[in-house]
């Protein structure tokens, strides 16, 4: 059997493995991947082109013959979108919704991790306090926060109520009122968000060398400093990994959405994911849904293929 | 410079550091401690006001009434037919898509092919299509195979969603296996599957077991797709069956509760299996390249 080795040559020193020391294997490794290819295209890749066909035809559920395709029509459903105000609006808080969450979860879970990483007392139960969240189910996170903030029987309007904040049963309507019902989404998602977020960073933060802080505290350095010019940029690989995770799973909130106010009232907290579920599977206009879904799908891997590229940039080695 | 952060000023901005730390970690697990203990409350303290903070007295009320002695609830929350759905499809999915993503992630990890960088990018971006844009023409095209409210379609699907994850962390946790085993197993004369069945998969086993409950937990939490494709209980888990304890206008929170603590059971166990491993598993592949 021969081996093609590359850059590697018999007797060399041993050097930190590089990448390019895999092996050339012929039709092995497609032979390894083809089962999974064949079943990520079977599922995902041939619905996916399915839906493109159905999103250029007017289908409706309820009427069987509404599935064909006319030349002329077929950008009907994207005019329509296009012109659908709710669409835009969907759009928008979707944004929104993932552009504020987003970020405070990062922010929040990079000020938990400093915090932990300093903690002296306590660190098992706390580590394991952090993971608490993570037994949570999107769809239970959505289900516990749609309680919590429920105008009359709700924890937080309880407990404002206790404290003397508030006179009566059900006085703030936190599910419905605007900007409320998004405040309280945002909450629920960075809830769930912060524990996976702050474990790679608390990773991070203590896998730095302590050699540099030393030589920071000799030259006078202040925490701030410290953070600002040694720790944080020495974290941007475990960054884009904590956001690579959170941009993949990005779809979770569609659970907690879903849940909590599912789009409503009269469309104030509505994203793309609950608009889609409206129109198709409530309204049963499937072409619409799916050129909705579509527009959708292609706002979700560009945002991924971003990350991914940053994520690439950032290893050492690839 | 180095003595004044030694000084008893240290000593005070640790205790303040502490402080501050456990305050902000109870608040963030307060919510879980609320619904664990509201399964176990009386109705009649759940849904009063003004509140009662302190539990009175504790029962197995919701899972008597979920589990037989009330009869409507018993009809409306199939609780039983929850757990086989949740069970079978999170179990079979777990198995062949962990199989299948331990094989790509192989090969990706240790050899040179071309559109290597490609494939594993087509890999990834597949898991970026959201469950709800998939779960339209999946209905469909399941409607016609007869494979909608089936527990096996369902599975299928979750095979097919979990296996970029398992790929992703199998690459990293394959990179991490020095090298030298393989190639002198290789001089020895070794095939490369049997240099994989036998040297490097016994040593990835850990890797194996992090990616399978990763994988059984995301087919058992997931909803999007399942909620369309699961129109009864011959086909739904427990997050679409978590909708059976609303109705129009009221909602049985201590009962909803009372059913998340059940659904929480597989990861409180991985949450303790893993709780070590688990930083190193999703970093591996990020700084050692």
């Amino acid at each position: 059997m021969t081996i093609n080795r590359a850059g590697k040559t018999q007797g060399e020193a041993p050097q930190p493995a590089p990448r390019s020391n895999r092996l050339e294997a012929g039709t092995f490794p497609y032979m390894l991947i083809l089962p999974s290819i064949a079943v990520i295209l079977l599922v995902v890749g041939f619905p996916l082109l399915y839906s493109l066909y159905v999103s250029f035809t007017p289908y409706e559920l309820l009427r069987p013959n509404s599935l064909n395709f006319t030349l002329g029509k077929a950008l009907r459903n994207y005019e329509k979108l296009l012109n659908d105000a709710i669409f835009w609006r969907s759009l928008g808080n979707t944004i929104i919704f993932l552009a504020v969450s987003v970020n405070l979860s990062y922010l929040l879970s990079l000020a938990l991790s400093q915090l932990l990483a300093r903690v002296t007392v306590g660190q098992g139960i706390l580590r394991t306090l952090l993971m608490v969240p993570m037994m949570f189910a999107p769809i239970l996170v959505g289900m516990q926060f749609r309680w919590f903030f429920n105008a009359s029987v709700g924890l937080v309007n309880n407990f404002l109520y206790s404290l003397g904040l508030i006179q009566a049963q059900g006085q703030i309507a936190w599910l419905v009122d605007v900007p409320l019902g998004m405040f309280s989404i945002i909450v629920a998602s960075v809830w769930m968000n912060i524990p996976v977020l702050t474990i790679i960073l608390l990773a991070g933060t203590l896998s730095l060398p302590a050699e540099t802080f030393e030589a920071a505290e000799v030259d006078g350095a202040s925490g701030w400093q410290k953070f600002r010019f040694i720790t944080f940029p020495l974290l941007a690989p475990f960054s884009y990994i904590a956001l690579t995770i959170m941009s993949l799973d990005i779809a979770r909130a569609f659970d907690i959405v879903r849940i909590m106010t599912d789009g409503g009232p009269a469309h104030r907290t509505e994203m793309l994911w609950t608009y889609i579920t409206r129109l198709s599977i409530e309204n049963t206009k499937f072409g619409l849904g799916s050129a909705m879904s579509w527009v959708t799908v292609s706002l979700s891997v560009l945002f991924t293929l971003y990350f991914f590229r940053q994520l690439v940039k950032a290893r050492i080695v690839r | 410079m180095i003595t004044r952060s030694v000084g008893p000023n240290r000593r005070r901005n640790d205790r303040i550091w502490n402080a501050v730390a456990w305050v902000v970690m109870l608040a963030l697990a307060l919510p879980a401690f609320w619904i664990i203990m509201t399964a176990f409350r009386p109705n009649s303290e759940v849904n009063t006001f003004p509140p009662v903070w302190i539990p009175q007295r504790l029962t197995l009320e919701a899972y008597a009434n979920m589990f037989g002695l009330n009869p409507e609830v018993q009809q409306r929350v199939a609780v039983e037919a929850y757990l086989r759905n949740s069970l079978l499809a999170s179990g079979i999915s777990t198995i062949v898509a962990v199989s299948l993503g331990t094989l790509a992630g192989y090969a990706f990890a240790r050899f040179r092919f071309r559109f290597h960088t490609g494939l594993f990018l087509g890999i990834m971006l597949s898991r970026a299509v959201p469950g709800v844009a998939l779960s339209l023409p999946l209905f469909l095209l399941f409607n016609r195979a007869g494979l909608v409210n089936n527990v096996l379609g369902l599975a299928l699907v979750y095979i097919a969603v979990n296996i970029p994850f398992t790929a992703w962390l199998m690459d990293g946790f394959f990179r991490q296996i020095p090298q030298e085993l393989t190639e002198s197993a290789y001089i020895d004369g070794c095939g490369y599957w049997s240099a994989f069945w036998r040297i490097e998969l016994p040593l990835s086993l850990p890797g194996l077991a992090t990616a399978a409950i990763f994988a059984f937990l995301a087919a058992w939490n997931e909803f999007q797709i399942v909620s369309v494709l699961a129109r009864n209980n011959a086909a739904k888990t427990f997050p679409p069956g978590l909708f059976a304890f609303t109705e129009q206008f009221t909602v049985d929170w201590r009962g909803m509760a009372a059913m998340s603590v059940i659904m929480m059971v597989p990861a409180v166990i991985f949450v303790i299996l893993v709780q070590r491993n688990l930083v190193s598993g999703l970093t591996f592949g990020a700084v050692k390249g």
